[in-house]
């Protein structure tokens, strides 16, 4: 039923080429197609169901009645080749670890900026550069233990790299659930196609956060800092931490003294040497960051410092995730490791080099630009899409601060069969985010989340655009 | 465990148990009403009010409606939005404090506490509601147990579903007394009340009796001959019924000492030390003293001292909780 009337459309699409299923989408479009309309729709609402008695909501913002609603999910698998994720994995790793070694530089000697391999001023200017860390030795000299990495395809299908997500990513908890729900609802698939589990990803977490604890400490007591119950990510900090089995406390649970930290428990206070922070830098300690935060814990940075507790990510990996830092990663991975990068990314225009700005300035409607420091879609112009008014207002905007925006040509996302109500089934651009740790080694849970653009046509993929996802399958061989 | 988070799994658990109460008690009076030959505008009054004034509401009660009737009762009791402990409002807390230690319950109960909230922000459960309020009721009170009992079955007995027993018992306890305590009006002040009275008045304990799922325990002790003192008997000293509030106190007690490990006949905090006193009292009180001294009034003192083991529980356990860590910050700065 699938194939029918499906168009590719001239995209690149995941799963048809040349009106044909793909090899390793074979197996599972046979099996897929012998359900009839009635089944799927069943299926359908079966899963939608359950997601939404489980919680696995975020709240629409702006809406008094406070209404919950549950992430689109969409039944039809993203699939991916033993082969293609193997390049994509070397290429992450690859990627991580030039990242992880440009951090420690550049909080300790500064030698890629000595050598002049990046313009000093790009990084000293960069808003999440943590000055006041410089030469801090974080455990075991990791920075970015948590990453995700966003990837698409464009019209050739080669994987490239959009950003890196270095501070806190989230999306995992979704990788997991998904998966729950598509072997509830085709557990006979899963049978004939060899698909590689996810299920261990708590367990490699946990395992990293216990590695980086404080030497001393040879039982470590880890907690999951979360900013609330009202936090959109609420229901994946709750997920996790229940996953791994340690607890999930706010700022308010915590309290420092002698530069320790402890939570409030029914017993007095328990000693905390591990802290899975899902708050960013700013709210972390309103003695030392942003002094209005609520959300933080008075003394946290003072008894990090001290070397008494760990935080994971570190402190000021949030360099890494500048736009502007992006287009250095190619030089970072040749610096460092001396390798051409395995994955390649988006050419992209600097707007405070003299020659680039000009070319931004006078191709505006035919660019994406984006903020140097933004996410989830937010401060960003998609040129061909954008009236006149949000052209001149991005024009000004730049002029302002070039510093601050970076413009990238539109690739079109590569395109994957998606079940659009009313209208069948139908190609919508997706990319996939990959959730990569690093501890004593670096491992990669077997896929991602993949996000898809319900809306026909859009390439915004964020939850908060109207995006939704997929289960992203890793075939144990091709097919 | 955190101390917030026994919090929520305390209140959590009241919440639940609150909410079963209100479906309890808004259901037995609708159809008490049915068995009543004429109900005019002031038996509707002294029906219904008594009702209000058990879940201690009756100021914003009055402010809200203008007569109590069953429409306004059931409505402001039922899915009032201004009633911070309508039924809906009691749901909606509970899930809430369920949300936020969501690492703490198991999957089957969190789904079951999802559901009910769920189906009564339905259109369904309103339309449920008016087609047949009975039907709507039962689907509460069934979804109340089946999350207790989830609540037993599937979550460790250990320090959180402790906290969790603290807070139904406690909440039961005083559910309990509040119905007892609706019919008080028609009873001597002080005195043992007699034996013989109408067959409205019978009608009405028995209602108490239904309000408090006691209907076949009293029979079973009792037989069909219902007498308020028999009543009172049961719902405040029966040590076997799980709805008195002896029996209550008793496992109220044992929760709090499991809580802490203090051996039975010793205390290691000022709740403990309330509640064990209590449960002793209770258990070695006579019910004709109770009534000598006034059945209003002693369920008047039974509730402040009810209300004291709940704040004791919250000094001894969570309100440590927001101490600020006043030294440190300064430290810093």
């Amino acid at each position: 039923m699938l194939r029918e009337s499906y168009q590719t459309e001239g995209f690149f699409d995941e799963a048809i080429a040349d009106g044909d299923a793909r090899q390793h989408y074979r197996a599972f479009l046979e099996q897929f197609e012998s359900l009839s309309a009635t089944e799927f729709e069943h299926k359908r609402q079966a899963v939608d169901l359950s997601f939404l008695r489980q919680g696995i909501t975020f709240n629409v913002y702006g809406d008094s009645q406070g209404t919950e609603r549950i992430f689109p999910f969409d039944l039809v698998p993203r699939i991916i080749p033993a082969a293609e994720w193997a390049h994509i994995e070397a290429g992450l790793v690859q990627r991580i670890t030039a990242l992880n070694l440009f951090l420690h530089d550049i909080y300790h000697e500064q030698r890629i900026l000595k050598e002049n391999v990046i313009p000093p001023f790009y990084v000293l200017s960069a808003r999440h550069f943590r000055r006041e860390f410089a030469n801090f030795p974080v455990p075991k000299e990791i920075y970015i233990h948590i990453c995700g990495t966003d990837l698409i395809r464009g019209a050739d299908g080669r994987y490239m790299v959009l950003e890196d997500n270095g501070r806190c990513p989230s999306g995992v908890s979704y990788v997991l659930e998904n998966r729950r729900a598509m072997k509830r609802a085709f557990p006979r698939l899963f049978e004939k196609i060899g698909v590689r589990p996810v299920d261990d990803y708590p367990a490699e977490l946990l395992k990293m956060l216990r590695y980086i604890a404080p030497q001393s400490v040879v039982d470590p007591t880890v907690v999951l800092l979360t900013p609330g119950a009202y936090n959109s990510a609420y229901f994946e900090h709750t997920y996790l931490a229940r996953q791994m089995g340690i607890q999930i406390v706010e700022g308010r649970d915590l309290v420092v003294k002698e530069q320790r930290v402890f939570m409030r428990t029914t017993k007095g206070l328990q000693p905390v040497n591990v802290i899975y922070r899902r708050i960013d830098d700013d709210f972390l300690d309103p003695t030392v960051f942003r002094k209005d935060s609520a959300l933080g814990v008075p003394g946290l940075i003072g008894a990090y410092r001290a070397g008494n507790v760990s935080l994971a990510n570190s402190i000021g990996t949030g360099l890494a995730d500048d736009k502007v830092m992006y287009h250095f990663v190619p030089r970072i991975i040749k610096f460092y490791l001396d390798q051409e990068p395995i994955l390649e990314q988006v050419p992209t225009y600097l707007a405070s080099e003299e020659s680039d700005r000009k070319y931004i300035l006078e191709h505006l409607p035919e660019l994406v630009v984006k903020a140097a420091n933004e996410s989830g879609g937010y401060g960003m112009l998609m040129g061909p899409k954008a009236t006149k008014e949000e052209i001149e207002k991005f024009r000004e905007l730049i002029e302002a601060d070039p510093r601050n925006y970076i413009a990238q040509p539109v690739i079109s996302l590569s395109r994957h069969p998606t079940f659009c109500d009313g209208d069948g089934f139908e190609g919508r651009h997706i990319d996939l985010r990959p959730f990569v740790l690093y501890g004593e080694k670096i491992s990669i849970v077997p896929g991602g989340l993949t996000r898809v653009a319900l809306k026909k046509g859009s390439l915004i993929v964020n939850s908060s655009q109207g995006g939704g996802s997929k289960d992203t399958w890793v075939l144990y061989g091709e097919e | 465990m955190l101390s917030r988070v026994a919090n929520s799994l305390y209140w959590m658990s009241r919440y639940i148990e609150r909410a079963e109460n209100i479906a309890r008690m808004v259901d037995v009076n609708i159809q008490l009403l049915l068995d009543f030959r004429q109900v005019n505008d002031e038996h509707m009054e002294t029906h219904w009010l008594p009702i209000v004034q058990a879940t201690d509401d009756r100021v914003l009660f009055q402010s809200l409606y203008e007569r109590a009737d069953s429409q306004s009762v059931c409505e402001f009791l039922t899915f009032s939005a201004d009633n911070p402990s309508s039924l809906v409002a009691c749901v909606s807390l509970a899930r809430e404090n369920a949300r936020m230690v969501r690492d703490q319950i198991t999957i089957e109960f969190w789904e079951e506490i999802n559901r009910v909230y769920l189906f009564l922000n339905s259109a369904r459960a309103r339309e449920m509601w008016q087609s047949s309020a009975p039907e709507f009721y039962y689907e509460l009170k069934s979804l109340s147990l089946q999350i207790q009992g989830l609540a037993d079955a599937t979550i460790p007995h250990t320090e959180g579903w402790l906290f969790m027993q603290a807070g139904k018992y406690l909440e039961r306890a005083d559910k309990t007394s509040r119905i007892l305590d609706i019919r008080h009006h028609t009873l001597p002040a002080r005195g043992i009340p007699d034996a013989a009275f109408g067959a409205r008045e019978a009608l009405e304990w028995a209602a108490v009796l239904r309000s408090c799922s006691a209907w076949d325990a009293y029979r079973q002790l009792h037989g069909a001959d219902i007498g308020p003192r028999r009543v009172a008997h049961l719902l405040l000293l029966n040590e076997d019924f799980p709805r008195s509030v002896e029996f209550c106190l008793v496992q109220l007690d044992q929760a709090l000492r499991r809580i802490s490990s203090v051996q039975p006949g010793r205390f290691s905090n000022e709740a403990e030390r309330l509640s064990g006193r209590l449960a002793a009292e209770l258990q070695f009180s006579g019910i004709d003293e109770i009534f000598e001294r006034g059945l209003h009034d002693y369920i008047d003192l039974l509730q402040q001292r009810l209300n004291q083991i709940g704040e004791a529980l919250f000094e001894t356990y969570i309100a440590h909780l927001f101490e600020p860590a006043g030294q440190e910050i300064q430290q810093q700065q």
